[in-house]
């Protein structure tokens, strides 16, 4: 995927003046806040099992290593094969072979955010083999060409009339020629349409949200049960994930369940969570004939041991997605790349280089909203501002914004003119108001004025008059 | 009792000591009737700009600007839960490989307060000696609210101003879209951001609206009176020591 992070200031105006989106945007207040908060209530333990997650999670960041050695083995022991990709070029190859391996003309796909982080789709298609995303909201966004704008709600931007056009413009040649708008009926019509494709894919694709060390399995969850038909009816399933996915035991498994369902959906689990454990054994009776496990590193291991290591015990439950301000402004397909929201922005410098994406840490006003609601505790707000130290140092800052620090902390370190450039700031900015209280207009402040007023100081700077007072009281 | 009284040296910050010197007023008032000496060191900026650009170097250097400035005081109150934030947060983290400035960073970190945490968790200040006839609602400004854990605080504060009511605002919890620089870099997601603060605001219906933070109040306030709503908007300090004959912020003078 073309990386549009750059034009992030443009992106967020064109998201700001779309209508669709606005309105599409304001279900995930009702969606997702309102029914975490709801599942979050409910549990008395939630805050103990966030430290246990998080702890978890960090023990195996520190012994990543040898839980990928195991997990493979076990895999292997059960029969599937690991396939170790270093990079999106690697991981892409190793699914095109696969596919080639069995003649693969048609892909069935669940939803994978590791599939859209190395452009999956796009290769298969330059490849002459055809992905069809299962995933509802994935599905959608495919027939309308275009990129998730949440990691678990692709299609969030959307609304049912748009919905309703793209089902129109495709599914004709299934026999659909009347435009149906009503959910229940949409619903149907894709589920009639994707059977079809169910049945005759050769390959299934899926990612795993878990992989666990002591059985070789990997683990998805889903709602809609599209994720176990693309992986049980064709004769291959491959499992797309990334090395950090790792961990222990089941037991592990089910406390990260915990936490995922609540923070993501408010649901207590997800509607479905499939375990899959190696290919068909000869009692089974279905799953597929080859398992294969794809693990993507793409410059995660370069986290390890640094400071943003934390990042990488992220679960993907878009709870801070969710609850982000900008986030809620402006959708995800503003941030330009795969991943959005604070997760993403803490994510896609490292995954596509801080010059491409230095906007993104940036656009933040430290709320710290994304840290107090991830369920692994990860510190966001200071890993975006690791990246803006990053972005300092090699110079990468813009210029003006550089100027204008270098002369305030020139000031600001001088306490003398500090004052005397305060007490010339407050005479200033209070003719400038004149008597009204307030200035509407400052060319020197135009992002300030361009929308609000800027309240004038009140006089004399506080410290003028205290030391004024003082010498009054001495 | 023998113990003298608490010597407090006010961290005004740079926005209050420019823009609203009456909140500075507001929190010496309070803090002496509540028996402390207060006094004013000579100070700029806590570094959080610097700190938030990424340029730690000019951060720690105002950090330790402060650290010299308020050592010698039993507790350092700034009635801001930013700048409060930015001390005892992250003042130590800017020290990580100096073990001397860390401790210092540390000690500092330990005796600072927010103005309203401070009156009421640490002191003990139940009731407050103040009248205030009208309806506020209250915005919980982040730093604050997620750093320092204030919440109750100033309610429980507000509950006793006389002829008060609070009526609480919806997504008092969220974001006004300040974020020191953010209003100035991101302009147009910012005013976003206010503006669906200063709806939730409006639909109140109450007559004033009351912050701990002057960067939030100041950006709400430029908001609100841009789109021409007669509301009021003050800092928490000045309603709680009675300081509001005077005007509102971004009111005109000699109304009265
Ligand atoms: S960073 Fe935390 S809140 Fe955001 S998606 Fe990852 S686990 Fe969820």
């Amino acid at each position: 995927m073309q990386a549009t992070s750059q034009a992030f200031q443009r992106n967020v105006s064109a998201a700001l003046q779309n209508p669709a989106l606005q309105k599409a945007l304001k279900n995930i207040k009702i969606g997702f806040v309102r029914k975490r908060a709801a599942a979050v209530a409910k549990l008395p333990e939630f805050e103990l099992l966030r430290d246990a997650g998080c702890e978890l999670k960090n023990h195996v960041l520190d012994h990543l290593d040898f839980y990928l050695e195991r997990f493979e083995a076990k895999v292997i022991e059960s029969g599937g094969q690991v396939h170790w990709a270093r990079d999106a070029a690697e991981a892409n190859q190793i699914v095109l072979e696969i596919c080639r391996s069995v003649n693969a003309r048609l892909v069935t796909k669940g939803k994978s955010m590791i599939s859209e982080e190395i452009g999956l789709n796009e290769f298969l298609e330059a490849h002459g083999i055809r992905p069809v995303e299962t995933d509802l909201g994935e599905y959608i966004i495919q027939l309308r060409h275009e990129h998730p704008s949440h990691i678990i709600a692709p299609a969030v931007h959307l609304n049912r009339d748009q919905i309703a056009d793209a089902f129109q413009a495709h599914h004709a040649p299934y026999g659909f020629t009347e435009r149906r708008e009503e959910p229940r009926a949409l619903l149907d019509e894709a589920r009639q349409v994707l059977r079809q494709q169910f049945l005759r894919a050769d390959v299934g694709i899926t990612g795993a949200n878990f992989c666990v060390a002591e059985t070789g399995t990997t683990v998805i969850v889903t709602n809609e049960g599209n994720g176990d038909l693309t992986q049980i009816l064709p004769r291959v399933h491959i499992a797309l994930s990334s090395i950090e996915k790792v961990v222990p035991t089941l037991e592990d498994v089910s406390l990260l369940l915990r936490l995922l369902a609540r923070s993501a959906t408010g649901q207590e689990l997800s509607v479905y969570t499939t375990f899959s454990t190696g290919p068909r054994r000869r009692d089974d009776l279905d799953g597929p004939e080859q398992f294969h496990v794809v693990l993507l590193d793409n410059s995660r291991s370069g986290m390890l041991g640094g400071e943003f290591q934390d990042m990488l015990r992220c679960i993907r439950c878009a709870a801070c997605l969710n609850h982000c301000p900008v986030y809620g402004a402006i959708g995800g397909h503003a941030y330009g790349w795969v991943y959005p929201g604070p997760m993403g922005s803490v994510l896609t410098p490292q995954l596509i280089g801080i010059e491409v994406a230095a906007q993104l840490p940036n656009a933040s006003t430290f709320c710290g909203r994304c840290e107090e609601v991830c369920p692994v505790h990860i510190p966001l707000p200071k890993m975006m501002r690791h990246w803006r130290e990053r972005e300092f140092a090699r110079h990468l800052t813009p210029a003006a914004a550089r100027f204008g620090l270098g002369l305030w902390a020139f000031v600001a370190q001088r306490p003398k003119l500090y004052r005397l450039a305060t007490n010339l700031g407050a005479w200033l900015l209070r003719r400038l108001a004149a008597s009204k209280g307030r200035i509407r207009s400052l060319p020197l402040a135009k992002g300030w004025t361009a929308w609000r007023d800027l309240p004038a100081p009140q006089g004399r700077t506080f410290q003028q008059q205290w030391a004024a007072r003082r010498e009054n009281r001495l | 009792m023998t113990t003298s009284p608490p010597r407090v040296g006010l961290f005004v910050t740079c926005l209050i000591d420019l823009f609203r010197p009456t909140v500075g007023f507001a929190a010496v008032k309070l803090l002496e009737a509540a028996g402390c000496v207060v006094e004013v060191p000579p100070q700029t900026c806590c570094g959080q700009p610097a700190y938030n650009a990424g340029d730690r170097a000019t951060a720690r250097s105002l950090a330790q600007q402060v650290i010299a400035a308020f050592e010698p005081f039993n507790y350092v109150v700034a009635p801001s839960g930013s700048c409060a934030g930015m001390i005892k947060r992250h003042y130590p983290s800017l020290f990580a490989d100096d073990p001397d400035g860390r401790v210092r960073a540390e000690q500092l970190s330990a005796k600072t307060f927010e103005l309203t945490l401070f009156l009421n968790d640490v002191l003990g200040v139940e009731r407050v000696d103040a009248h205030y006839a009208g309806t506020v609602t209250y915005h919980d400004s982040c730093s604050g609210l997620r750093e320092l854990g204030i919440k109750a605080q100033p309610r429980r504060l507000l509950a006793t101003v006389a002829g008060l009511e609070l009526r609480e605002l919806e997504e008092s919890e969220v974001c006004c879209g300040f974020g020191g620089a953010f209003c100035v870099k991101y302009p147009e997601l910012s005013n976003r951001m206010v503006s669906d603060k200063a709806a939730h605001i409006l639909a109140t219906g109450a007559d004033t609206v009351l912050a701990g933070d002057l960067g939030c109040l100041l950006n709400i306030a430029g908001k609100l009176q841009r789109d021409g709503a007669t509301i009021k908007i003050r800092h928490v300090a000045e309603v709680l020591a009675g300081l509001t004959d005077i005007p509102a912020i971004g009111e005109p003078e000699g109304d009265e």
